[in-house]
């Protein structure tokens, strides 16, 4: 099976969906000429043309809003933010235009958008360009929400988005794009609301998506090898649709719970996971669930800082200790 | 001028009370009335009333302690003023009563601590942290959770604990004086786990006082057996008239109604036995006050029926079942649970045949009640039929009843049992 890097599995998942269906269109700033700002879209507009891959001008609410019409009218648009933390101007469009339009028109009307594009911290490129909205984002009835963490991931994630009919906002991770990993070459899927058990264990369940998967993945080698402790990882893949019976099966077999996340605690994805492990799982637990969110203040600037403020190997290995006690 | 206030004798058997918890707290005024505390005594739990209006200045006994009658637990007086030391030794008990002390029947189990039943409490009352995981293990073990050492954060008791104490051949409860050191037996499994369980009120005072009863009194036993399908077919036909009725009359009359009815009226007829040996005499009683056995999840109450002999059947089934419905509720007051003349216990219902309970003092005699079961049985014309038969047991005091006496009664009882109309004259 072909390796390929994250950055590659997004480009081929784009390239086939416009390969399958001419309806597909790529939009965003400097997708075409430029080949992506990081280049996911690289030759894109080569093979395709200037009427499937469209620059659009630096005006988010503009171009989201154009991507949210084309799509009300049967185009089904890719449009790419360069970064999340842009989407905040584009923010009436995505949630209320997009989010809103099928149950405003009583199923009449449907936005079969996707929007993607990086939301992470961890690049030193401070506050306002360091976001993570997939809990706000997810917060939102009418929308789904879905962080690939692996290349395998993010191929079958965007087909599996582009190819819903409702608008599906995927948070990728600049950081990621260059992690390698085993991507068919043919068509498939990830299904959305579909969770993965990325490592089974027995002692302990890690519950964490995007990058904090990847981050759970070192630390439960380092638990098992220097703790003799069995983590499972449990990657939710989708935040909304979010698949509760994973993260209860894994729950109920290890009886203790630690959820991983670089979005920022308050009102965080794992928040939510939380309320549900101690509501449907409340007997099953032997101890209280921990949790390891980015520190809660506007992304650092200080590079030395910054990397203190995601959730690292450390800090998971010590909480899952904690947790363990 | 600052009041103690001590430590109160709440019933005649009280020697020592917990104060199982405070509604008021230091400096908090209080009036004539208000219920500052609970008080936990060998039967129930009471609420202390305050008697003296004024500020609470100290508080002696803190919640969860446990003191004598006397003891001082807390002074009033008016706010701002010192608190009194409370050096003086409690006052003795008052003395007992004249000859025959009060038949108190056995004590309800007092309400487990903060009204809940749920969470295991370790030995000192307090709330034990156990892991919801592991309160399902130890409950499916049935272990006491809360009398484990947790070795979870904070002491909480987690899975581990749970699993070492199910699987532990020895005794592993920390709170146990005895630590018997049992050989585990060959297969490393018994029929349940090794435990000391800590012994509460009921049990201790269940304990004391049928121990007195068995030690104190010359128990002798007599039998009869019982016809009883007239008294199931009166049963039947009167509870469907009452259920018919509906409304106010809609009383379903069990078994046992009728024995506490029948028991009332043959005491009527045979007098001496509603006594009780007071040393130099015997005392008869004018009213028959019938107390009857409740079984409770880890004991017994024996709640009583006054002035049975004026009840009517209808009259004593509803107080039955209210007294029964207060017992499994820990709601019945001590005069409830006291004074009885004669005590009627029945396991019938789990299926017993017959049997001979331990007298209830200062009552002298006790009526044992089993099932009613089919047997062959020789009728009036020399045949063999089916027969529905009730064995019943009468312990007796000696010094109080003879022979001829509980006999006599028996035969009166039965009369009535299987007579059932004859209850009407």
């Amino acid at each position: 099976m072909p390796v390929i890097s994250y950055r590659e599995a997004l480009r081929a998942a784009m390239r086939e969906e416009l390969k399958r269906d001419e309806k597909v269109v790529i939009m965003g700033e400097e997708v075409a000429q430029f080949n992506g700002a990081y280049k996911v879209t690289e030759g894109l507009l080569k093979e395709f043309g200037p009427k499937r891959v469209v620059d659009t001008p630096i005006s988010e609410a503009g171009f989201i809003g154009l991507g949210i019409g084309a799509s009300m009218l049967g185009i089904r648009p890719v449009m790419e933010l360069m970064f999340w933390s842009f989407s905040y101007v584009a923010f009436d469009q995505i949630v209320n235009n997009a989010g809103n339009i099928r149950y405003m028109s009583g199923g009449l009307i449907n936005c079969p958008i996707v929007i993607r594009g990086p939301a992470n911290g961890g690049t030193n490129v401070g506050a306002t360009h360091s976001h993570t909205p997939e809990a706000i984002l997810a917060s939102h009835p009418g929308i789904k929400v879905v962080c690939p963490a692996t290349p395998y991931d993010a191929k079958g994630l965007l087909k599996a988005a582009i190819r819903d009919n409702d608008p599906v906002y995927v948070m990728e991770n600049t950081i990621l794009y260059n992690d390698k990993g085993e991507v068919p070459d043919e068509d498939y899927i990830v299904p959305l609301g579909v969770a993965d058990v990325k490592r089974v264990g027995t002692d302990l369940t890690i519950v964490a998506h995007g990058r904090a998967v990847i981050t759970s993945l070192k630390a439960a080698e380092i638990l098992e090898q220097e703790h003799g402790v069995s983590v499972e990882v449990v990657d939710l893949r989708s935040i909304r649709p979010l698949d509760e019976e994973t993260i209860l099966a894994s729950v109920r077999k290890t009886h203790r719970a630690l959820l991983v996340e670089e979005n920022k605690p308050f009102c965080g994805v794992d928040a939510q996971v939380a309320y549900l492990i101690q509501s449907k799982a409340f007997d099953e637990l032997d101890a209280p669930i921990h949790r390891v969110s980015s520190i809660d203040a506007p992304q650092i600037y200080c590079k030395r800082l910054e990397d203190q403020q995601l959730p690292d190997v450390n800090r998971v290995v010590r909480e899952a200790l904690k947790v363990l006690a | 001028m600052a009041e103690i206030i001590d430590m109160p004798k709440l019933s005649d058997t009280m020697s020592v009370g917990t104060l199982v918890k405070w509604n008021v707290k230091e400096g908090q005024a209080v009036a004539f009335g208000d219920i500052l505390g609970e008080v936990e005594t060998d039967k129930a739990t009471m609420e202390l009333s305050c008697t003296v209006p004024g500020t609470i200045l100290k508080i002696y006994a803190p919640a969860g302690s446990q003191l004598p009658v006397g003891a001082p637990i807390c002074a009033i007086g008016k706010k701002g003023e010192a608190a009194p030391a409370p050096g003086q030794a409690a006052p003795a008990p008052k003395a007992a009563a004249p000859a025959i002390p009060e038949s108190t029947g056995i004590p309800c189990l007092p309400p487990a601590p903060a009204a809940s039943a749920a969470p295991a409490t370790q030995s000192d009352g307090s709330r034990a942290k156990v892991s919801p995981y592991a309160k399902r293990m130890a409950e499916k073990a049935a272990i006491n959770a809360g009398a484990l050492a947790g070795s979870g954060p904070g002491g909480r008791v987690v899975a581990r604990d749970v699993t070492a104490a199910a699987s532990a051949p020895a005794t592993t409860a920390p709170t146990g004086p005895l630590n018997v050191a049992v050989a585990p037996p060959a297969d490393g499994k018994g029929i349940q786990p090794d435990a000391d369980v800590p012994v509460g009120g009921m049990r201790q005072t269940i304990a004391r006082r049928l121990l007195e009863s068995k030690i104190t009194v010359p128990h002798f036993y007599l039998e009869v057996e019982v016809d009883a399908a007239p008294l199931m077919a009166m049963r039947e036909s009167l509870n469907k008239r009452l259920a018919e009725a509906g409304g106010a009359e809609a009383v379903k009359l069990s078994v046992n109604d009728f024995i506490l009815k029948a028991s009332a009226e043959a005491l009527r007829r045979v007098p001496a036995v509603n006594a009780s040996w007071a040393g130099t005499s015997i005392r008869q009683h004018s009213a028959v006050h019938l107390s009857f056995g409740v079984a409770l999840e880890d004991g017994l109450v024996t709640p009583v029926i006054r002035d049975a002999h004026a009840k009517t059947l209808k009259d004593i089934a509803v107080e039955a079942k209210s007294l029964i419905g207060k017992a499994r509720s820990k709601k019945l007051s001590p005069a409830e649970m006291s004074g009885s003349t004669f005590t009627v216990t029945n396991l019938g219902m789990f299926g017993v045949t017959g049997f001979f309970g331990i007298i209830n003092v200062p009552n002298a005699a006790i009526l044992s009640v089993g099932a009613t079961i089919k047997k062959p049985v020789v009728d009036a014309h020399d045949r063999l039929v089916v027969g529905h038969r009730m064995v019943i047991g009468l312990s007796g005091d000696h010094r109080v009843v003879d022979g001829a006496n509980g006999a006599q009664f028996l035969q009166a009882l039965k009369q009535l049992l299987e007579e059932p109309a004859l209850m009407l004259i």
